[in-house]
């Protein structure tokens, strides 16, 4: 970054200039310093799930069911109850998602109910998740008399829904309102301005949204603790308690043997690629812009 | 600024018919101009107001069918609030109201029964930034088709060519129909912005600055293309740019501080004003 005719633009030394030289290095230093540090821990974190995850990842670990203490066995039913609660979750939760989001953007701008809404929605969007396994736990487990693959996916549907509704009015307002007019303007009712043309418009970043809030959720422990729990064998029975990997990760880490906690490595290294991948397809989506065809 | 050089038969683009009768007179006998055409809009009393704000003050005016009518004055004016009366487009918003009389064909268009869709789809807009959907060439102008009929596949296909070539974007685009219309150059997303307009056969076309954003070249064809479709709409155009307003319409009307300064035919207003605000205006002493 030098000038090529430093001589005749000659800093002066001591001067107003010269003080900011020095403040932009040191805030510049700071800011790369904090930058590592955070790195720093990211690369810890995944270089120990490899070192430790890689071992675990054979075929039997997608092919066999949790074993008990001792025995042969992978988490075929873990990963399973986890993909099959996860597309529930999210099969229930977008949809209520989009639409509450819809209202915020497009219907209830500038409305007291809509500002109710967004806040309420702002507090469920950082509430604690164990809180959220809780209220399932009273609402659905209690009343039905067992834990149950249903409970654990209203309570991770619950989790995906403030995400959901928080990225779809982000990104509807993003729309320029000019692309609403101009489809007003030809005569088209608000209902098909919004479906045909602002969610078009904002597609990509919805669907970046959805996928952000499933890769939140895939990784949840504590609302599937109160709701799904865990079961040691297979099991699609909806009804029943299920499998998942974040609970089985949590067992089996805490357990005294030795096969169990290779198990949970290995599970844990699932988790964080798959939802890396997540966010890393989030992500393409998202710097695709709308170009189609 | 000089504009001696602005006079309605601007060379760029020749003469164009001017209505018969309405060059003679000198300002202060004028006749009533364009007396004797068919009013396709007659704006009476027409007053609004953005939230209890007075932004239009008593306006009259008529919009005659296959004429151009101009609207010039400064920002601020109430040029596009009054196009945006035209289509109700304020009606998106809450607290602006107008009050008076908009007829549209005799029909009273401010009136709270007019169903707003049917409205729009018989008066056209376009807007001063080009806006095409984020759908295919074809799409951007199906859509608007599609609110009101239904078409078969080649009838579709023959009403987006129809309005292409009337927006003389055929030639640049029929290879393409199935691209963004996003790709599009900024001056071929205004064209396609009007060939959408034209798709849905409205019979009136609001422009509200359509080439302020556009290049020389762009803003030429556009001005050609608008000179083609006089004989068959009634056109309005908000313009910043007096030399545009003369170059292309037969009226124009001269707005300042909400309130509608003079009316007329565009070659008198230009050479011959008889308000002393709109010699002011168009020989650039303010605004």
């Amino acid at each position: 970054m030098t000038m090529s005719n430093s001589a005749t633009l000659a800093v002066p030394v001591g001067g107003l200039y010269h003080r900011r030289r020095i403040a932009n290095k040191v805030a510049l230093s700071l800011a790369l310093g904090a930058a590592g540090f955070g790195l720093f821990w990211l690369v810890a974190i995944l270089w120990t799930l490899l070192y430790n995850g890689l071992s675990a990842i054979n075929l039997s670990l997608f092919t066999e069911n949790t074993p008990p203490p001792g025995g042969e066995g992978g988490l075929l039913n873990a990963i399973f109850g986890s993909v099959v609660m996860t597309a529930v979750a999210t099969a229930v939760g977008t949809p209520v998602g989009v639409m509450a989001g819809t209202y915020l953007a497009e219907f209830g701008r500038n409305t007291k109910l809509a500002e109710v809404v967004r806040f309420i929605n702002d507090v469920l969007l950082s509430a604690p998740s164990i809180m959220v396994g809780l209220f399932v736990y009273e609402v659905l487990v209690v009343r039905m008399g067992h834990f149950s693959a249903w409970a654990g996916a209203m309570a991770l549907a619950v989790l995906v829904i403030p995400v959901v509704v928080r990225t779809t009015e982000d990104m509807l307002k993003l729309v320029p309102n000019s692309l609403r007019e101009a489809a007003a303007a030809l005569g088209a009712p608000q209902w098909k301005v919004i479906t045909m043309v602002a969610y078009r418009a904002a597609r990509n970043g919805m669907i970046t949204g959805m996928l952000l809030a499933v890769a939140r959720i895939s990784g949840e422990t504590a609302p599937l603790l109160f709701t799904a729990l865990n079961n040691q064998f297979w099991s699609a029975d909806m009804n029943a308690p299920m499998a998942n990997l974040p609970v089985v990760i949590f067992q089996y880490a805490m357990s005294p043997y030795e096969d169990w906690r290779q198990l949970a490595w290995g599970g844990a290294l699932l988790i964080t690629v798959a939802i890396l991948l997540l966010n890393i397809g989030a992500r393409l989506l998202a710097g695709l812009g709308t170009t189609r065809k | 600024m000089t504009m001696t050089h602005m006079d309605a038969n601007s060379p760029a683009h020749g003469s164009h018919p001017m209505p018969p009768g309405m060059l003679a007179g000198t300002a202060a006998d004028r006749p009533i101009a364009g007396a004797g055409l068919p009013e396709k809009i007659s704006v009476r009393n027409l007053e609004f107001f953005y939230d209890g704000y007075r932004a239009l003050k008593n306006i009259s005016l008529p919009l005659y069918d296959r004429q151009v009518t101009a609207f010039i004055g400064p920002s601020g004016c109430g040029k596009s609030t009054l196009l945006r009366i035209l289509n109700r487009m304020y009606d998106l918003y809450p607290k602006q109201v107008a009050t008076g009389e908009v007829l549209l064909d005799g029909t009273n268009i401010l009136s709270p029964k007019q169903d707003l869709n049917l409205l729009r789809a018989r008066v056209g807009m376009v807007f001063q930034k080009p806006t095409p959907f984020p759908m295919s060439i074809y799409d951007n102008i199906a859509f608007g088709v599609r609110l009101y009929e239904k078409l078969s596949r080649a009838e579709m296909e023959e009403r987006i060519e129809f309005s292409l070539r009337r927006a003389a974007l055929w030639d640049e685009v029929k290879d393409k129909l199935r691209q963004n219309g996003m790709s599009l150059s900024g001056g071929q997303q205004q064209r396609l912005c009007i060939a959408r307009a034209i798709a849905v056969k409205p019979s009136v076309l609001l422009l509200d600055e359509p080439t302020s954003a556009l290049d020389p070249i762009s803003t030429a064809k556009c001005e050609e293309l608008i000179d083609e479709l006089r004989s068959d709409y009634c056109i309005a155009i908000v313009t910043h740019n007096m030399q545009q307003a003369a170059r292309i319409s037969n009226f124009t009307a001269f707005m300042y501080l909400g309130e509608l300064i003079e009316f007329g035919n565009t070659e008198e207003i230009f050479t011959n004003p008889t308000k002393e605000k709109t010699s002011e205006y168009i020989t650039g002493r303010f605004g």
